[in-house]
């Protein structure tokens, strides 16, 4: 990671949180581009947030917002031959690692913030026990013994809820079915007591019934081990019942924050409040019609100035085409990017917009 | 379900699906993998049947059976009262034009060197249906009824996004004006905000051209949105089947209900106030399915009642539910359902007697900008 102050675009002011103690994790004006031969795609523009101890984020939007490619780059995980990453800062534990060279962040991975991909199988290896890939990456980053480290490793295949986990510790990942292997990750992400999370699409590969498994797993273990998370997701109701707070991207942007009941219920920016119309719901009456969002997903090669938002938005005015808005605070603890936010119910035939 | 004087549309009885399972060096046959197995369902003109089940249940399979990719096992598959299995050769074929196929991945299924125009056009060339003037009116037609512009036919798949890509898929499908198009989770691949526009084209196109839809997809929020009926499936057979309002709303088999305790809903409060009901371990072996009802072994219901001997060694039959024709369960203890879902504060159960649910006229789905 490159610390490169020198790009001044201040779309996104710092967040006032000076409280005494600092949060887990801070991340200030963090922008991610991919170059290509002949064009760039920026395809995260300046983006902060920041999560307190245990506190659960969720990161939410659809294919191309951004929201993965955000927290590889926190961690130091995209190419270097054809990223460039830049951050006013990025703070985890009151340490800045925005610029930190590769071992550094090798040691931050791991140890203090682990990561769980949406497919588990093509994150393990295939050729190696899992008991074995476990008490690796405990041995890499503790100082303990062998027989210490598979103690653990046993422990946390139990912690996970892999029945005869001592049994199952020298099976080779096919010999689990889809959703062992998401336990297995997460038995592995939590082999070194994190402090954070960051679950990328975690649940998505998996039926609801292994889902909803999962998800309350992670909460548990949250509870239990006051971990913070991160969890990425296009998926609405995973994010009601996992998160305490939401930041909602768009083409790279973080156009809403808040809690995470108070959005759902009354959103600001109209995006979210499209994603919101757009689900058929199983908690409300069944519509007559559904309410999409019109036209298609942003092209992030696009430099247009004005909102990104703008050519699908159905309340965009005039100057949402010259000046792309800055997150800015609506109500205490609440934050929309938007000349025309609105804090309307969430529920669809409130209004026909 | 109507019993009227001429035969439904498609009629499915006892459909089995089972795949060998080969070993040994002259690929002996082992055993079956009973992916369906056993299983009845009608669909009448301009209705729309959803399948849902977890992954490996069977669902593509009989999706896949339907439109004669797949050679059952066992059973019978009419269309309009005709036997599609005993047909073969040109008569086939001649009836393979009244039930079409669209897919999860639009780009997987569309060849990446044809032009959009050929894609949509190549099934009217090789049922020639019409010559090569007409075809092209009639791609131009198709396109604009699946909300693309005329000028789509000269580009080629990859140059538009996922959810365009899907309305090519079922561009191409309406191209031979089918009766039936099976529909394999046809927008779980496509952004949430794409998805609606996708639920209201099929919608739309139901209404405008009475095609019914066989609807399989795991989302049951888009299932109880889009379908008339739903077939719940466990393990390769039919374990619920109804009116999708009473079967989301009253749900009389412990595995729709363990299904609906585990989807989340976009609202903290509700996700917060509601019981899950945890389906213990993986789903079962279809080689080697339980004895009994096939979903003893992880059944809350069976566990509740101090695991009757029954429920192990007596399959159930998919029978009438207190005598309603229209909502068939297959559970010995479906009766003992209503009175234990009260607490679970289940998503669906009770909405519509808490709002009416009424017609909304906005203006919705819309192609590209």
């Amino acid at each position: 990671m490159s610390n490169a102050k020198a790009s001044p675009v201040p779309e996104v002011r710092p967040l006032p949180t000076a409280t005494a103690s600092d949060p887990l994790l801070v991340v200030e004006n963090l922008r991610v581009t991919f170059e290509q031969r002949h064009s760039e795609v920026r395809a995260v523009r300046g983006i902060s947030y920041h999560i307190e101890r245990g506190e659960a984020l969720g990161l939410v939007g659809e294919s191309g917002a951004g929201k993965s490619v955000s927290a590889l780059a926190l961690l130091g995980l995209l190419p270097p031959e054809t990223t460039r990453v830049q951050a006013a800062s990025v703070r985890f534990e009151g340490r800045e690692i925005a610029g930190a060279g590769d071992r550094e962040l090798r040691k931050v991975r791991g140890s203090s913030i682990s990561m769980i991909f949406q497919d588990p199988l093509s994150s393990l290896n295939p050729v190696l026990r899992i008991g074995k890939q476990i008490t690796e990456q405990i041995r890499e980053h503790l100082d303990v013994d062998r027989a210490e480290a598979r103690r653990r490793a046993v422990h946390l295949l139990e912690l996970v809820g892999i029945p005869n986990a001592a049994e199952r510790f020298s099976s080779y990942p096919h010999e689990f079915s889809g959703g062992m292997r998401q336990r297995a990750m997460i038995a592995m992400a939590l082999s070194c007591d994190p402090a954070l999370l960051i679950a990328d699409e975690p649940t998505t590969a998996l039926d609801v019934t292994i889902q909803s498994q999962i998800l309350e797993l992670i909460g548990e273990l949250r509870r239990e081990l006051g971990m913070a998370l991160l969890i990425i997701t296009h998926d609405l109701g995973v994010i009601a019942k996992s998160t305490e707070r939401i930041a909602i991207m768009y083409a790279g942007h973080i156009v809403e924050k808040g809690p995470t009941a108070e959005i759902l219920r009354s959103p600001a920016h109209p995006y979210t409040r499209g994603l919101l119309r757009s689900v058929p719901r199983l908690d409300h009456p069944r519509e007559g019609k559904l309410t999409p969002i019109h036209g298609n997903p942003p092209d992030l090669g696009m430099k247009a100035p004005g909102c990104p938002f703008r050519p699908r938005c159905p309340v965009a005015v005039p100057r949402c085409a010259e000046d792309n808005p800055a997150l800015e605070p609506l109500c205490p603890q609440r934050e929309a990017a938007c000349w025309m936010p609105g804090l309307l119910p969430a529920a669809a035939g409130a209004a026909g917009r | 379900m109507t019993v009227g004087s001429p035969p439904p549309l498609l009629e499915v009885e006892g459909l089995k699906v089972w795949f060998a399972i080969r070993a040994g060096v002259f690929r002996r046959r082992v055993g079956w993998v009973r992916a369906v197995d056993g299983v009845d369902f009608k669909l009448e003109k301009g209705r729309t049947l959803g399948l849902v089940g977890e992954s490996g249940c069977g669902k593509t399979s009989i999706g896949r059976a339907v439109v004669r990719v797949l050679k059952p096992y066992s059973g019978s598959i009419r269309l309009s009262g005709k036997d599609l299995l005993a047909m073969k050769g040109r008569r086939l074929q001649q009836e393979r034009r009244r039930f079409q196929m669209v897919f999860q991945d639009p780009l997987a299924s569309l060849d990446p060197r044809q032009t959009v125009g050929q894609v949509v056009g190549e099934p009217l060339r090789i049922h020639r249906v019409v010559g090569r003037p007409e075809r092209r009116d009639r791609v131009g037609e198709l396109l604009e009824l699946v909300g693309l512009p005329r000028d789509a036919v000269r580009r080629f798949p990859h140059q538009f996004s996922g959810g365009q890509r899907q309305r090519i898929g079922i561009a191409r499908a309406l191209a031979l004006d089918p009766d039936l198009i099976v529909c394999d989770e046809p927008i779980s691949a496509l952004d949430v905000s794409i998805q609606a526009q996708i639920i209201n084209l099929f919608e739309r196109l139901q209404k405008q051209l009475g095609i019914a839809l066989l609807f399989i997809a795991h989302d049951l929020a888009v299932v109880r949105h889009i379908a008339h009926d739903v077939a719940v499936i466990y393990l390769g057979k039919i374990v619920e089947h109804g009116g999708a309002q009473g079967l989301f709303e009253q749900p009389r088999h412990p595995y729709t209900v363990a299904l609906l305790s585990s989807a989340p809903v976009p609202d903290s409060e509700v996700e917060r106030t509601r019981e899950r009901i945890p389906l213990t371990g993986d789903p079962p072996n279809p080689a080697n399915p339980p004895s009994g009802c096939r979903f003893h072994t992880r059944c809350w219901l069976r566990a509740d009642l101090g695991n009757p001997e029954e429920c192990a060694v007596t399959e159930p039959a998919l029978i009438p539910h207190n005598g309603d024709e229209g909502h068939r369960v297959a559970c010995h203890f479906a009766d003992r359902v209503a009175e234990r879902i009260a607490a679970l504060n289940l998503p669906t159960v009770g909405v519509s007697a808490a709002r009416g649910s009424e017609e909304e006229a906005s203006t919705a789905e819309s192609g590209s900008s």
